[in-house]
């Protein structure tokens, strides 16, 4: 068995089609079926969608795992992870699965894979290909033990076709915790769209220049239907908030354009746009690496450009 | 309250990726490729043990690190910002790829160290990246453990931690003992330290622990591994950018909306 845990509701979102679009091949690959475990609130509604894309059996998980953080979680999951002898399980990579992902493999006694771009399957065994050094370079892997607990990154995996058709659905409780991690507040993110799931992203850098800067960002952004991110140098520069940090060390985005408004483009923020499609570099510097990722480039002030840029959109958008 | 606050030092990440290679037999970067740097997410790590120790919640404070021989430089700075003891575990570099071999080396460190109420990891370390060490070693205390926290308090015998992630600013009480991995923060830059410090740190001595000492054999080792590497390389990466020239800016702006539309890219009004 194969299972897909998903934290979606009411229904499947993108992370969770691209979930099982892996979970179904990786299944077919190895002869295995595929059952999926919902675990957020109201995750009902996953459950019952997730059958359409050829999923056999889902569980609804009842209960508030996020109250002891991720300890009703990995409960839950060891719990059905043996029970329907799991050769692995799947998440989607992000903050909560990062901290899920080791701990579940090592109380399952198997190998835990973090942030796994592709999968293939030799010899009945699947191999697993990540990145390592920050992107810098690819390594393909195996497990000495199973089950395999793997976190996929976003936008590197297929969404699931519809194929119609029902899963059995069934309800669990999570286990009761020991009570040695408690929830006791949380502020819900600042508005403004999702990164992950965002096709256009107008991030800016240390070349945006002050706070003043990021707003004309968010003007882009707002013109271009996108969201706006920031590097890492701009988020130390307090001109955005850490939650819209694009990089390895936060969030790693699979946009189809990624506007790199005065980035030079550090490895580190380079890892995290691995996956965009198209990179519009605008920079002073004919020598940052930003150009080395960009399909196109303007080498120019972003101080100068942003304005004409926005200018350009307007009129665009209403012509005279 | 004493805390252990566990280090790397790996190859410098800001190397840039034209230079970047990795040699197929062992599957690291060859050894002259740059200098070596303490981590940058074990940098946050030990810059919050420090505030968790002027903050008064953690009295004693070990850098704890296995690895080469010239990771004793991550240890020295460690020293140099006032960590009160500094431990090394030598292996080799070909010991320090796998997740599960790693956090077994430092569990029988931490086992032979003063009982620590918390150990501190950063977030994953900048080279392999696998991000698990810390969550191992807490399984194998049986400690509760926090991910991609940033900020601690003290409250009536716990720790309030906070931690940010796609759910918005999370706050948890963790009753320690514990294990909490940092994250990358504004507020996590690494102190500088004084010159003094830095010349007193010299003089300091650093523990050295062989696997005898710590009474593995190279058999437990072995037997700990989980990742089988088979392949690491450097993916061939498109270097075509197109620059858009133009007069003023206000062509260039217009010029890159033209090339957009027809490279698909933005889909024209209306």
């Amino acid at each position: 068995m194969i299972v897909a845990a998903t934290w979606d509701a009411p229904g499947l979102g993108p992370a969770s089609r691209e979930l099982l679009g892996a979970a179904v091949r990786l299944g077919a690959a190895l002869g295995e079926q595929v059952a999926v475990a919902s675990l957020g609130p109201q995750g009902s509604g996953a459950a019952e969608e997730s059958g359409g894309y050829g999923v056999a059996q889902a569980f609804v998980v009842e209960g508030d795992c996020a109250a002891s953080g991720s300890e009703g979680s990995i409960a839950v999951l060891a719990e059905l992870a043996r029970e329907l002898g799991a050769r692995a399980v799947l998440l989607a990579a992000d903050d909560r699965s990062a901290e899920i992902a080791p701990r579940l493999a090592e109380r399952l006694g198997g190998t835990a894979v973090m942030h796994a771009t592709a999968i293939e399957v030799h010899d009945e065994r699947p191999v697993w290909t990540r990145p390592v050094y920050g992107g810098k370079a690819l390594a393909t892997i195996s497990a000495a033990s199973e089950p395999v607990v793997a976190t996929l990154r976003r936008g590197a995996f297929a969404a699931a076709e519809v194929t119609g058709g029902a899963a059995a659905v069934s309800t669990r409780t999570a286990p009761p915790t020991d009570g040695a991690v408690e929830l006791v507040g949380s502020e819900v993110p600042v508005a403004g769209a999702s990164l992950e799931d965002a096709t256009v992203i107008v991030s800016g850098g240390s070349g945006v220049g002050n706070v003043e800067g990021f707003a004309e960002l968010e003007e882009l952004a707002r013109l271009l239907g996108g969201a706006v991110g920031a590097s890492l140098a701009a988020v130390d520069a307090g001109w955005a908030q850490p939650d819209r940090q694009v990089g390895l060390t936060g969030k790693v985005v699979s946009p189809d354009v990624y506007f790199a408004i005065g980035i030079s483009g550090a490895s580190q923020h380079l890892a995290g746009i691995a996956g965009a499609k198209a990179v519009i570099a605008v920079n002073t510097d004919p020598d940052a690496p930003i150009f080395g990722r960009a399909r196109l480039g303007v080498l120019m002030d972003c101080r100068l450009f942003l304005p004409a840029l926005i200018e350009a959109l307007r009129r665009r958008a209403s012509p005279r | 309250m004493h805390a252990i606050v566990l280090l790397k030092q790996i190859l410098d990440w800001e190397l840039p990726p034209s230079r970047f290679r990795i040699d197929p037999q062992t599957h690291r970067p060859p050894d002259n490729l740059g200098p070596t740097l303490l981590g940058p997410f074990e940098q946050n790590a030990l810059e919050f043990a420090l505030q968790l120790r002027d903050a008064g919640i953690v009295d004693t404070l070990t850098a704890l690190l296995a690895g080469p021989a010239e990771s004793v430089d991550a240890l020295r700075k460690a020293l140099a910002l006032r960590c009160d003891e500094a431990v090394h575990v030598e292996v080799g570099p070909a010991e320090s790829t796998d997740p599960s071999q790693t956090a077994e080396l430092l569990l029988a460190a931490i086992r032979r160290l003063e009982p620590a109420e918390l150990v501190l990891a950063g977030r994953q370390a900048g080279d392999w990246d696998h991000g698990q060490v810390g969550y191992l070693i807490a399984e194998r205390l049986k400690w509760p453990a926090v991910g991609l926290v940033w900020r601690a308090e003290h409250s009536d015998g716990r720790l309030l931690v906070w931690r940010s992630g796609s759910a918005g600013v999370e706050q948890f009480a963790v009753r320690p003992p514990a294990v909490l991995t940092v994250t990358s923060h504004p507020s996590l830059r690494l102190r500088m330290g004084s010159v003094m410090d830095r010349m007193a740190a010299n003089k300091r001595p650093i523990t050295r622990w062989t696997l005898d000492d710590l009474e593995l054999s190279s058999e437990q080792l072995a037997a700990a591994r989980r990742v089988e590497l088979t392949r690491v390389w450097v993916p061939e990466v498109e270097r075509d950018c197109e620059l858009i020239e133009g007069e003023d800016p206000a062509e260039i702006a217009a010029a890159l909306l033209g090339r957009l539309e027809e490279l698909k890219l933005l889909t024209r009004p209306g």
